[in-house]
């Protein structure tokens, strides 16, 4: 008896997945240009930024932290990468040099964090704005184009006549390795009880300020890994690169059933969170909505994705009490 | 079962066949019970017997699924906690719920404060109002200080203080004692006499069974969530009300095995923590129990946690079987051998949304590994294992831990750290909270850990505890160890001395 209610239990990210797969067919049904694997490689491509960032920002969003900083970090990586350029460095060079720098501006929110003690949602407003200054710093208002092309064609092709962007097979093997070190290794675990009760975390022996540091390290990575592919991708290197994308990651993190408050929440959730945002976009983008709107629709999501779970864990209580009671 | 309902007094508050499920657990079934003016009542039962789930029902905090709540006689229902307190009902739960950000002051007289002109708070009244209970109680602390940070002994004393606060004619304590050493437990039981002879009427429950004899006259007991008796106190025994509780008669509460001491496990140097305690030193050999006493805030536990590393400490070392430990690094003490059950069960010792079987494994990270991944069949059955021999009552093991009865929290802090299978046992306050029948389990278990070859250090705020399972017991007194006193030599009076400070070492 109980056991049944505990698989009838609504989980929000089943719903979230389940959501994305109707909104996709009633995509492919109803709205012309959809489903052509040319509009499908675009939707997954422009949805591939938001869903690297996606997969460090769940780790810490679960850990109970955050990164606002994310988009400005992509962006400096962006400004450097087209500034290095046009000095004349190879990329073999630069990538790497963006993906260090993109690490450092981690390692400072981190240790701001860590060793302060200060809020990281205040840190990161902060280096929000600093990062993003230091590219405008850097690049001032030129934009750089002119990348070797097999760079280009890589992150902006797809692979034959599939739907499939070459990008996205590197960001499954990402996506895997994310999965199993929050859901499948010691590490993950402990980011789970860091965010239910960082003191008891504490007091079991979990290094809880290392594991942090770890944490915002690698989101300054990953953010300045997003930066280097937005760059290619649009064949764009400007310093205001992906302004606002942390708006979308955090929305679509939140979607996806990762509580705000830390301790809950599965990649598989926060995924189908941002895919379906992404595929909203898209369908929007083909019918016409304008830019303004398909942010409202953005705001309007990330209330309901903070919403949702809670309704739904509160109906999955009363349904618990009911059928066994 | 006694009546006298018809003769004397009727009853303030009553319970009349009452039901009350939490999904398939049933935690109360068609129990009744009367509350009389100008009597102390106790409430004893097993853990998860259902008497916190009685309390709430009671307080309006949960609604009975049957039966009724009937105040001065008539059929009442509470909507809420407020409803009750309105109705000169005073609760004290059994896990503190003060708001950390506000000061002693205003947790105590939450939107109730004195007003002056205006409608501003009255911040000197309110104070002079929390200074006088504080006195009543007989502790010294500071109005204005934060609820953050305070020991859980100093929590339950500010609830206390909360519920004298509203004059009420019932008053409801579940566990109040539980953290308390003798001294606060003498100052409370004073309190409750004078309300009693007001002609308050109070319910009290507590697992410190020489405390219900010591201040009640009448007892209920239930067990399984059904109600077994209610009867006066007068010529019982505690074996008696053990059996009603239990349903058989109880092994020895002190189990304690004669161990010879081996090589010194836990050593502590002239440890300092500028403020909290000044010049630690004692050692722990293996096979040894040794009893930290004192009284609130004389800074055991500071010690322990600052041995443990989770505080700093800024003189002195600790060593673990001769190597060093790094100040402020729980991880490497854990990883030498050190274990330590805090005091604080819902905010140190468990992640309250986390499973019974995850809280468990928190504590095997590094063991319950396999190439690199967490072992999830190896994690489940250490939990299960610990969780069936510290017994537990849970209905899945996958079950958050804040289901679980506060007794039955306390035993999966316990399996927590059983499961490291440590060289050396920290435990504070073990069995806050537990039942009886558990107690000597667990005293059971840690007199075997010691024959085994662990080290134990006990604090303990129950001294019959202290005094039955120690080798020797070490005294502190306002930061400073005062006195050891060899297993021989150690009475309520001698411990208590130099926990007052009357005599020196
Ligand atoms: N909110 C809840 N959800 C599910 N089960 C609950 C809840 N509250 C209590 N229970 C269950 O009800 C039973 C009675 O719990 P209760 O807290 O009343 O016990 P208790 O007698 O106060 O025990 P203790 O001495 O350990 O405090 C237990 O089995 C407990 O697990
Ligand atoms: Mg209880």
């Amino acid at each position: 008896m109980a056991d049944s209610s505990l698989a009838r239990a609504v989980r929000w990210d089943t719903v979230v997945g389940a959501l994305l797969i109707v909104v996709l067919l009633l995509s492919f049904g109803f709205v012309d240009g959809f489903g052509n694997a040319l509009n499908l490689s675009f939707l997954i491509g422009n949805t591939l930024p938001i869903a690297l960032i996606a997969l460090p920002m769940t780790l810490l969003v679960v850990s109970g932290e955050i990164d606002l900083s994310v988009a400005s970090t992509a962006g400096l990586s962006g400004a450097v990468m087209g500034a290095l350029w046009n000095q004349g460095m190879t990329i073999e060079t630069i990538i790497p040099l963006c993906l260090l720098l993109g690490a450092v501006c981690g390692l400072i929110n981190g240790l701001l964090v860590t060793r302060l003690g200060l809020p990281s949602l205040a840190v990161t407003i902060g280096t929000l704005a600093a990062y993003r200054g230091i590219a405008q710093i850097v690049l001032g208002s030129d934009a750089v184009t002119d990348f070797p092309t097999q760079y280009l064609d890589f992150a902006a092709g797809r692979i034959g006549d599939t739907f499939i962007p070459y990008a996205f097979l590197p960001f499954l093997v990402l996506l895997a390795i994310a999965v199993v070190v929050l859901h499948a290794t010691p590490f993950g675990r402990s980011l789970f009880a860091i965010g239910a009760s960082e003191e008891a975390a504490r007091f079991a022996g979990i290094r809880v300020k290392r594991q942090k540091l770890i944490l915002f390290t690698m989101t300054g990575l990953m953010a300045s890994l997003t930066g280097v592919f937005w760059a290619l991708h649009y064949a764009s290197a400007r310093y205001d690169n992906a302004t606002g994308l942390e708006l979308a990651v955090i929305a679509a993190v939140l979607l996806g059933g990762i509580d705000f408050d830390g301790g809950k929440g599965t990649l598989g959730g926060a995924i189908a969170g941002v895919f379906l945002l992404g595929a909203l976009q898209n369908v929007m983008s083909l019918q016409d909505v304008s830019a303004q709107s398909q942010i409202v629709v953005t705001g309007v999501l990330l209330v309901l994705s903070v919403l949702g779970p809670r309704v739904a864990r509160q109906i999955s209580v009363a349904r618990a009490a009911r059928s066994a009671g | 079962m006694t009546q006298r309902s018809d003769t004397g007094p009727s009853p303030v508050l009553a319970l009349k066949d009452v039901s009350k499920s939490f999904g398939a657990v049933r935690a109360l079934r068609d129990v009744s019970l009367e509350l009389f003016p100008g009597e102390v009542h106790a409430l004893a039962g097993e853990n998860g017997a259902g008497k916190s789930t009685l309390i709430k029902t009671l307080a309006g905090v949960h609604r009975p699924d049957a039966g009724q709540v009937l105040l001065d006689g008539e059929p009442t229902v509470f909507h809420g906690p407020a409803d009750a307190r309105d109705a000169g009902i005073a609760v004290i739960y059994q896990e503190p719920t003060l708001f950390p950000d506000l000061s002693i002051a205003e947790n105590i007289f939450m939107g109730r404060q004195p007003r002056r002109a205006l409608g501003r708070i009255d911040h000197k009244a309110t104070n002079a109002a929390t200074l006088a209970l504080m006195q009543r109680l007989g502790v010294e602390l500071d109005p204005d200080r934060p609820a953050r940070g305070l020991s859980i002994a100093d929590q339950q004393i500010v609830e206390i203080a909360k519920a004298l606060s509203f004059d009420a004619r019932v008053l409801i304590m579940d566990e109040p004692t539980a953290a308390l050493t003798g001294s606060e437990v003498a100052r409370l039981f004073g309190v409750v006499r004078t309300l009693r002879e007001q002609g308050a009427a109070v319910l009290f429950i507590s697992h410190r069974l020489e405390e219900i004899f010591q201040i009640c006259q009448r007892v209920t007991t239930l067990r399984d969530g059904a109600w077994i008796s209610s009867e006066l106190l007068d010529g019982m025994t505690e074996d008696d009300l053990v059996r009603r509780m239990v349903g058989r008669d109880l092994d020895e509460l002190y189990p304690k095995q004669e161990v010879q001491a081996g090589e010194v496990a836990l050593s502590v140097r002239r440890l300092t923590r500028e403020g909290v305690f000044t010049d630690v030193s004692f050692e722990v050999r293996r096979g040894e129990i040794v009893g930290l006493a004192g009284l609130v805030g004389a800074g055991r536990t500071e010690v322990a946690r600052a041995v443990f590393g989770v505080d700093r400490w800024d003189a002195g070392e600790v060593e673990v079987d001769g190597k060093a430990l790094t100040n402020g690094a729980p991880s490497t003490a854990m990883a030498a051998g050190l274990a330590l059950v805090p005091e604080d069960r819902r905010a140190q010792g468990l992640v309250m949304d986390m499973s019974i079987e995850r809280n468990i494994g928190l504590t095997g990270l590094r063991t319950t590994v396999k190439a690199g991944l967490m072992n999830r069949g190896a994690e489940r059955s250490r939990s299960l294992d610990w969780a069936v021999k510290l017994q537990v009552k849970y209905a899945r093991i996958a079950d958050a831990v804040s289901t679980l009865s506060g007794g039955n929290q306390q035993k999966v802090v316990l399996a927590k750290w059983l499961a490291t299978g440590p060289k050396v046992l920290i435990v504070d306050e073990p069995t806050r909270g537990i039942d009886v029948g558990t107690k000597a389990e667990v005293h059971r278990l840690l007199s075997q850990l010691a024959a085994d070859g662990v080290a134990v250090l006990m604090i303990s705020s129950d001294l019959p505890e202290v005094l039955g399972m120690a080798d020797r017991v070490l005294v502190m007194h306002e930061g400073r160890l005062t006195a050891e006193i060899p297993r021989s030599e150690a009475t309520e009076e001698s411990v208590m001395a130099a926990a007052t400070g009357r005599a020196a070492a």
